[in-house]
């Protein structure tokens, strides 16, 4: 009989093995799914993992994409993660990360085709608001009616999602555009265009924030007062009731920090790799992120390096399917695989397994 | 052939790490009322469990009547003539004491002729009990009694009571030990668990004493001293609390009139709690659990906000401020819940000490911490108050209980407070450490803070405070010097006297 045994203190030693043994097991089981599928397993992990990033043919245009695609999955985990320790769910990232782009491109749009090094920080700035203002709205809802921030957060993304289109339909609609649906191109706005900083990198200034952000996360949880009643409010919250931290002042920080993050991954996306507002801009960044924050165990040096992992499987999952012919459905199943077994090795951190006959008082 | 009912012998269970009982061995006789003493974790729990089938023992044997006893279930236990009442009832709030008597028991009668039954049980034993009423709407005390009487319907010979008189007022502690003298005189054993030494020195024939899963002693408990049996209990000389009487000074903590609602819908709401403590005076406040403790240090603390004139401390304005606001000013406290409230478990207690400790021990720069600072101040506390830990870096759920508690004092007392309110500082503490907290808490006074412990624990209340008072159904009772008091003018305060009139027990 296999028990479980509670540690009487996490085991630093699993926290930090826990993570590469999940995706070790993910490639076990994730090769059996291929395998039984009908394909060459190795050959399906090899693609998924090594060839985005090291194939000759592939990887010139492989590599760039895994700082675009992690940096605002980074950037937004980051915010997200700070509302996760504390218990306060914002489940609406990606209509924060929609309106953060509409409000940046906003304002770009509306200056067109004036030139000045202003535009861009101001598009940033509106981005961050706008990413802000939105989740607001489910933040105060919680703290003055007491709503569940969670449905709120959510349905929110399906009315940004609605304003997204009407705006890419309406009122953003490039006039030159030949009536196609779909806003003037930013990457031909040079003022403000959010190019790659290092040519083949993929690096723009979104990859630049998400950095920043990390190491941002990390002071804050680690050196400053507020992150350590973040930690404090997630882990005990009546402990941080007595310890002084006001609880409705909580949800409004990590509510207004993860908004203006997930607006500033927006605007990023939409002044850089997208370079316009179209019906369908938003691509899931704002649930993935969820998933990668998780992955990170709401750490910001494991959200980083889960970010860039995230969006390794995504590549290599391309690659696979384009490649080998695997099932778009696979793959999302592969990295489900993921999530799956990191949290179930997680119970390793605080539980030990005894074998052997045991009885357990009632 | 003998007058023995139950005899254990060399009865052994180990969990993982811990050998709960190592080769326990005593004899029940029939018509006894036998004590179990023993600290918190000395095995009483596990060697009643094994007697009641609840856990499966590892080696030894049992002999119930001359018959070898090996209950595989309570069934089996229930069976052979053994009940158990428990500290934590299992009834159901919304059935009537009919009702819950009868989900009890293995082929309950007709309701009719089962509340008949439950009237003539309760009033022989002179429990009264209304078997038509809600259990929802009883008090600790007369839910106990549905326990009991459920326990008496299937006429044990062995009746196992797991620390009775925890929830009770010492009147109704007095009906209780009639009840259970009248049944030992009609032959029923009774096995008594408690750490209660008063108590097992009024009402027991023998004692058998616990610690660390081994029996250490067997005693009569009423030839020894309560500090006899406490030594025994732990293994080593206690240090009898003590202070020099000092002068009460000024009003620090000036509580007017405070009524407030329990944000809990189970919780009870304070009424017109009014108190002043004064420098240098330790004030006791007793009172049954559920009866405004928790929500009267919330509203101390900070933790519920109360009108600003409401709470005073040293003439300034409290009642709307903050728990971190208070802490600035001088009003600390310390609340029940040791894991979780008033320590993050997974926390370490560098963690911990900075919880609280943050605005007093300038543990802050900017907002940024001072984690150099913290960790001294952890250490501090650990030096100071004996916390034994192998270091500030662990996780506070790794401490036993009474090492916790010791820190979690320690960190408030070590801040220097104008006014420290404490709510049962020694609750599951074991006894040496127990001493030791009150000590603290009394040098704390000596030192001229304000010092008001809540606690369901009379006897130390009654040692440590200068003066008493009451909390009944929010209510507080007028504070009272505690050296003019008497044992039955407490329970009055506490609010036994409902239960007064139909006190009328023969025997």
């Amino acid at each position: 009989m296999i028990r479980l045994e509670r540690r009487p203190e996490p085991s630093r030693a699993w926290t930090a093995a826990t993570p590469i043994l999940a995706v070790a097991l993910t490639m076990l089981a994730g090769g059996a799914l291929f395998a039984a599928l009908g394909k060459d397993p190795v050959a399906a992990i090899r693609t998924i993992f090594w060839d985005p990033l090291f194939n000759e043919q592939f990887a010139a245009y492989s590599r760039p994409q895994l700082l675009v695609k992690a940096g605002p999955l980074i950037l937004i985990a980051i915010g997200l993660s700070l509302g996760f320790r504390a218990g306060v769910w914002n489940i609406g990232a990606e209509g924060q990360y929609i309106i953060g782009a509409i409000c940046g491109a906003g304002v770009a749009l509306a200056l067109y085709p004036a030139e000045s090094a202003l535009i861009f920080p101001a598009m940033v700035l509106a981005g961050a608001l706008g990413g802000f203002l939105w989740a607001m709205i489910p933040a105060i809802l919680k703290t003055r009616f007491n709503t569940n921030e969670i449905l709120v957060s959510l349905l929110l993304v399906y009315v940004a999602e609605q304003l997204l289109a009407s705006m890419a339909l309406g009122a953003m609609r490039n006039p030159e555009g030949g009536g196609f649906p779909g806003s003037r191109n930013l990457q031909q706005y040079p003022s403000a265009h959010n190019p790659e900083l290092l040519a083949n990198t993929g690096m723009h200034w979104g990859v630049v924030a998400a950095f920043l952000a990390v190491i941002g996360a990390y002071v804050l949880l680690n050196r400053h007062i507020t992150g350590f009643h973040i930690r404090l409010a997630g882990e005990a919250p009546k402990a941080a009731r007595f310890a002084g931290v006001r609880p409705n002042a909580l949800v409004v920080f990590c509510f207004g920090v993860s908004g203006a993050l997930a607006g500033l991954a927006g605007l990023f996306e939409v002044s850089g790799p997208s370079g316009q507002i179209s019906i369908d801009f938003n691509v899931g960044y704002g649930f993935t992120a969820i998933i990668v924050a998780f992955l990170g165990r709401l750490h910001p040096l494991g959200i980083l390096l889960a970010g860039l992992l995230m969006a390794l499987t995504y590549i290599g999952g391309e690659l696979a399917q384009f490649m080998l012919g695997l099932p778009a459905a696979a793959i999302q199943a592969f990295q489900g695989m993921l999530l799956f077994f990191l949290l179930a090795v997680d119970v390793l951190t605080n539980y030990r397994v005894r074998l052997g006959r045991g009885e357990v008082a009632r | 052939m003998s007058d023995v009912l139950l005899s254990i012998e060399g009865l052994t269970k180990a969990y993982p790490g811990v050998l709960a009982n190592d080769a326990v061995s005593f004899d029940i006789r029939k018509g006894e009322i036998h004590a179990l003493l023993g600290e918190n974790g000395a095995g009483k729990s596990t060697l009643v469990k094994m007697i009641y089938g609840l856990v499966r023992p590892d080696a030894g044997r049992m002999t119930l009547d001359g018959r070898p006893y090996a209950p595989a279930s309570p069934h089996e236990a229930r069976a052979a003539g053994v009940a158990m009442v428990f500290q934590h009832f299992s009834l159901f709030e919304a059935l009537s004491v009919a009702e819950n008597v009868a989900l009890g028991m293995e082929n309950p009668p007709p309701m009719r002729a089962l509340a008949h039954r439950i009237r003539e049980v309760s009033e022989t034993y002179g429990l009264p009990l209304d078997p038509a009423r809600v259990v929802g709407d009883l008090s600790a005390g007369e839910r106990q009694r549905v326990e009991i009487i459920r326990c008496l319907l299937q006429e044990p010979r062995l009746l196992i009571m797991d620390e009775p008189t925890s929830v009770l007022t010492p009147q109704e502690v007095e009906i209780l030990f009639a009840t259970l003298r009248r049944l030992a005189g009609e032959g029923t054993s009774i096995l008594y668990i408690s750490h209660k030494l008063e108590e097992i020195r009024a009402l027991c024939d023998r004692a058998t004493i616990l610690r660390l899963g081994r029996v250490v002693g067997r005693a009569d408990p009423q030839a020894l001293s309560a500090r006899e049996l406490a030594e025994m209990m732990v293994g080593q000389e206690l240090m009898t609390p003590s202070r020099p009487p000092a002068p009460r000074g000024e009003v620090v903590l000036d509580v007017a009139a405070l009524s407030l609602a329990s944000p809990s819908p189970f919780g009870t709401s304070l009424k017109s709690v009014t108190m002043q403590v004064h420098a240098g005076e330790i004030l006791g406040i007793g009172g049954v659990a559920g009866n405004g403790q928790d929500e009267l240090l919330a509203a101390l603390s900070g933790e519920m906000l109360a009108p600003a004139d409401a709470i005073r401390l040293c003439g300034i304005e409290v009642g709307q401020l903050g728990p971190t606001a208070r802490r600035r000013l001088g009003l600390l406290a310390a609340p029940e819940e040791r894991l979780g409230h008033a320590a993050a478990p997974d926390m370490t207690l560098t963690e911990n000490a900075l919880m609280t400790g943050a605005v007093r021990q300038r543990l802050l720069n900017r907002g940024f911490v001072r984690w150099g600072a913290a960790r001294e101040f952890a250490c501090r506390i650990i030096e100071r108050f004996d916390v034994r830990t192998p270091g500030p870096e662990h996780a506070a759920r790794s401490l036993s209980g009474g090492n916790l508690q010791k820190f979690v004092i320690g960190r408030e007392i070590l801040q220097r407070p104008l006014a420290l309110v404490v709510n049962q500082p020694t609750w599951g503490v074991d006894a040496a450490a127990a001493a030791a907290i009150r000590q603290a808490l009394m040098d704390l006074a000596a030192e001229g803070a304000a010092v008001v412990v809540i606690s369901q624990d009379l006897d130390e209340l009654m040692e440590i405070s200068d003066r008493f008072a009451a909390l009944n159904e929010g209510r507080l009772s007028a504070p009272r010097p505690t050296a003019e008091l008497t044992v039955d003018e407490i329970g009055l305060m506490m609010g036994g006297a409902h239960d007064m009139e139909v006190a009328h027990v023969a025997g």
